[in-house]
């Protein structure tokens, strides 16, 4: 390392916004992938939605609209309190740092929980595609199609919570070493994007999933 | 390229990226691009030669009209993995695992509901074999386009970048926007599989089609992942060996963004006999053709560039001359099955395996072996024999044609692709074609033995033995660890060739 490069700038930059352009670069280029595979979920489910419709619609109807609100209210206020830690972060104040990113981590976790919730209450409808799926309908196959989408849909979705709170759960203890300063915040403010971005998905699913056509 | 080079460490003399260290550890978890790429190189080339074996055992069975070397299953599964084995871990590199593990045999392509209903084998890994290798491209082009963007060296205009690099840009590009959509279909499979619930299956609901939708929304992109580098790779090695500056640079660079963009919008031509709409069809035929456009567009100026030039004949130049006539001849028949009645009349035949096998095998095989023999120098730092090379070089462009020619003409009189059994007046078709592959195959060993000869009792190469422009030729060879001592600020265009004094011109006598 030559003698201008603080600690945290690795040997491929020449200096720390050099570094914090790349890493933004690279989680926006990034997120452009993540846009592409949720992009192609979505795509088979509005072709799905638009030749099914009436059975999409009925499908829809099984689900807890109340339970799938509160989760985006939810989300909404996590990501408010993800955008605070990352000023927090950049003003280099640690103990508001640690402590927004604990609170975007709880609201992360009461989402799952909430989400969990109306897995089980599906489960005990037998409304889990595959395994003894059981529904009064005059078309059960295509309910139980509508149910394989949202499965996937919102379980690739709650794998990505699942991740961020991993993520988060890192920073929490790089900001606890004080690894962070206001030269050095990408970390923070990289995961801000990417939480962002999940919350985005989720208002995308929700009214696809939940609220467009229902009785 | 400009990677790297602002740190002031200093590097011993004699001491290289090779010689940095020599345990396991030091190469698999290195973080040196150049020993990167050398672990790319061995598994790819490893992968190489287990595709070509299935390769040669499906053109023993075809030898012969009857079914008598395999089973109609065993054979679904050499041509399957033939297929996967080549596109997956040769030409769109990346990490191998579990294809090794168990037979597929749905074709490369998975279609449903081959890969639902009636195949019983090793699907289900195979697809995660798939997703994990679709991780390593995504990673791939993320890491080459944040590095082109942000880590240039001072003065490295996007203008001055050499075309190389304008072609990866591309590539990656299309690594970035259209891996993830093959990603989810795959793990649509995968679940659907897992979970025996139906997504692609019609008893179920599903929509076959709709999976051959995804599948080539990304699998016709994915062909330009393969040819794009090598095409990147030709515009090197032709105006090194033209001694002169590269004609239309800009439209060399732009056409590689041109073909990354049409190379999204024409999936449907893999489809028009899929029952999807004749006037979706008749879109997807036009935009075909304008992917022409671009191609013509590097071909002409290739061409132009050597015009006047001073051609030197060294192997990697013989490499660039059959890339030229090979990928035409793969694009124009091209064209032909763009164009909608002709590919009712030639679809699933021969004449598509004989096309994608010109552009694939005649692209961009030619541009890796150019690619290999032209930076060999620069990688270990010795150089290969010359005659050997060229005689190789030679013995692959027969073998080639010899191998593939025959299957135009044979698609076009009707044989389909993927049967193992064929009627007898299509025989002789086949035993040249597999007389062809046999010269193809020794061409492909003789590489293998003069290179790793080369390692041990070649002559030192020098850093830059065939006075190329370009960074990396300015550093010795092999390059050490940390590449450049001080960065480098460039100053000139790239592939400035023309106002290099006459005396410096070449000194490798063949």
């Amino acid at each position: 390392m030559s003698s201008n490069h603080s600690g945290v700038v690795a040997h491929q930059f020449d200096d720390a916004v050099q570094q914090r352009e790349t890493a933004n670069l690279g989680m926006w280029a990034f997120l452009i992938t993540e846009v592409m595979m949720f992009g192609g979920l979505f795509a088979s489910y509005g072709y799905y939605r638009w030749k099914f419709h009436d059975a999409f619609v009925e499908g829809s109807n099984h689900l807890d609209y109340l339970l799938g609100a509160t989760n985006t209210g939810v989300l909404i206020c996590s990501s408010f309190t993800m955008a605070l830690a990352v000023q927090a972060a950049q003003a280099g104040k640690r103990k508001s740092t640690i402590v927004f990113l604990l609170l975007t981590m709880v609201l992360g976790l009461a989402f799952l929980g909430i989400k969990a919730v109306e897995y089980t209450e599906k489960y005990e409808h037998h409304l889990i595609p595959g395994h003894g799926f059981q529904v009064a309908s005059a078309h059960p196959n295509l309910v139980e199609l509508f149910f394989a989408f949202y499965f996937t849909m919102t379980g690739l979705h709650a794998l990505h919570m699942i991740i961020g709170l991993v993520v988060l759960s890192i920073l929490v203890s790089m900001a606890w070493r004080n690894r962070f300063s206001t030269d050095y915040y990408s970390p923070v403010e990289n995961a801000g994007i990417y939480w962002h971005f999940v919350d985005i998905v989720w208002i995308f699913l929700f009214p696809f999933l939940y609220l467009i056509g229902r009785s | 390229m400009s990677n790297g080079g602002s740190t002031s460490q200093h590097n011993g003399a004699g001491e290289n990226y090779l010689t940095a260290g020599y345990g396991l550890k030091s190469w698999l978890l290195t973080t040196d691009h150049k020993r990167i790429a050398i672990l790319y190189l061995i598994t790819i080339s490893i992968f190489f030669a287990l595709g070509g074996l299935f390769a040669v055992l499906i053109r023993l069975e075809l030898l012969t009209p009857a079914g008598d070397l395999f089973s109609s299953d065993t054979y679904n599964k050499l041509f399957t993995m033939h297929g996967l084995v080549m596109i997956f871990f040769f030409l769109i590199p990346s990490i191998p695992a579990v294809v090794l593990l168990g037979g597929v045999d749905t074709g490369w392509t998975f279609y449903a509901p081959y890969s639902e209903a009636y195949s019983n084998t090793a699907v289900g890994l195979t697809a995660i074999g798939v997703f994990i290798t679709g991780f390593s491209s995504i990673l791939t082009g993320l890491n080459f386009i944040v590095t082109i963007h942000k880590m240039r060296a001072p003065g490295l205009t996007w203008f001055r970048l050499p075309l190389f690099v304008w072609a990866h840009y591309a590539t990656s590009l299309i690594m970035l926007l259209g891996t993830p959509v093959v990603a989810i279909s795959i793990l649509l499979v995968f679940l659907e599989r897992v979970f025996g619930i139906g997504i692609f299956d019609p008893a179920l609901g599903g929509d076959p089609v709709l999976f051959q939708h995804l599948f080539w929304f990304y699998s016709h992109p994915a062909v330009y992942i393969m040819i794009l580098p090598s095409m990147g790779v030709i515009s090197e090695i032709i105006t090194c060996f033209s001694r002169k500056r590269i004609f239309g640079y800009s439209f060399i660079a732009f056409s590689s963004l041109a073909i990354a963009i049409l190379g999204f919008l024409v999936w449907g031509h893999h489809m028009f006999v899929s029952s999807q709409s004749i006037y979706a069809g008749m879109v997807f035929s036009i935009l075909t053709m304008m992917v022409a456009i671009p191609s013509a567009v590097k071909v002409f100026n290739w061409t132009a560039t050597m015009y006047k030039g001073t051609i030197i004949y060294q192997t990697p130049m013989l490499y660039v001359f059959g890339f030229l006539g090979l990928f035409t001849v793969g694009g124009l028949t091209g064209l032909f099955l763009g164009t909608l009645g002709l590919d009712v009349h030639v679809h699933d035949t021969y004449f598509v395996v004989a096309h994608f096998h010109y552009i694939m095998v005649g692209g961009a095989i030619m541009g890796y072996l150019g690619g290999l023999h032209y930076w060999w120098p620069k990688i270990t730092g010795r150089m290969y024999s010359e005659a050997w090379a060229k005689l190789s070089a030679v013995i692959i462009f027969i073998g080639f044609n010899l191998t593939f020619f025959p299957q135009f003409l044979v698609g076009y009189l009707g044989m389909p692709r993927r049967y193992h059994v064929y009627p007898p007046e299509f025989q002789i078709y086949h035993v040249l074609s597999t007389a062809g592959a046999s010269v193809l195959a020794v061409g492909y060993l003789f590489p293998l033995v003069y290179l790793l000869w080369s390692l041990a009792y070649g002559e030192k190469a020098g850093p830059n033995p065939w006075q190329a422009k370009g960074l990396e030729w300015t550093i010795p060879s092999p390059p050490p660890t940390y590449n450049f001592d001080v960065t480098p600020v460039v100053t000139e265009e790239a592939y400035d060739y023309e106002s290099m004094p006459r005396e410096a011109q070449f000194v490798i006598e063949p």
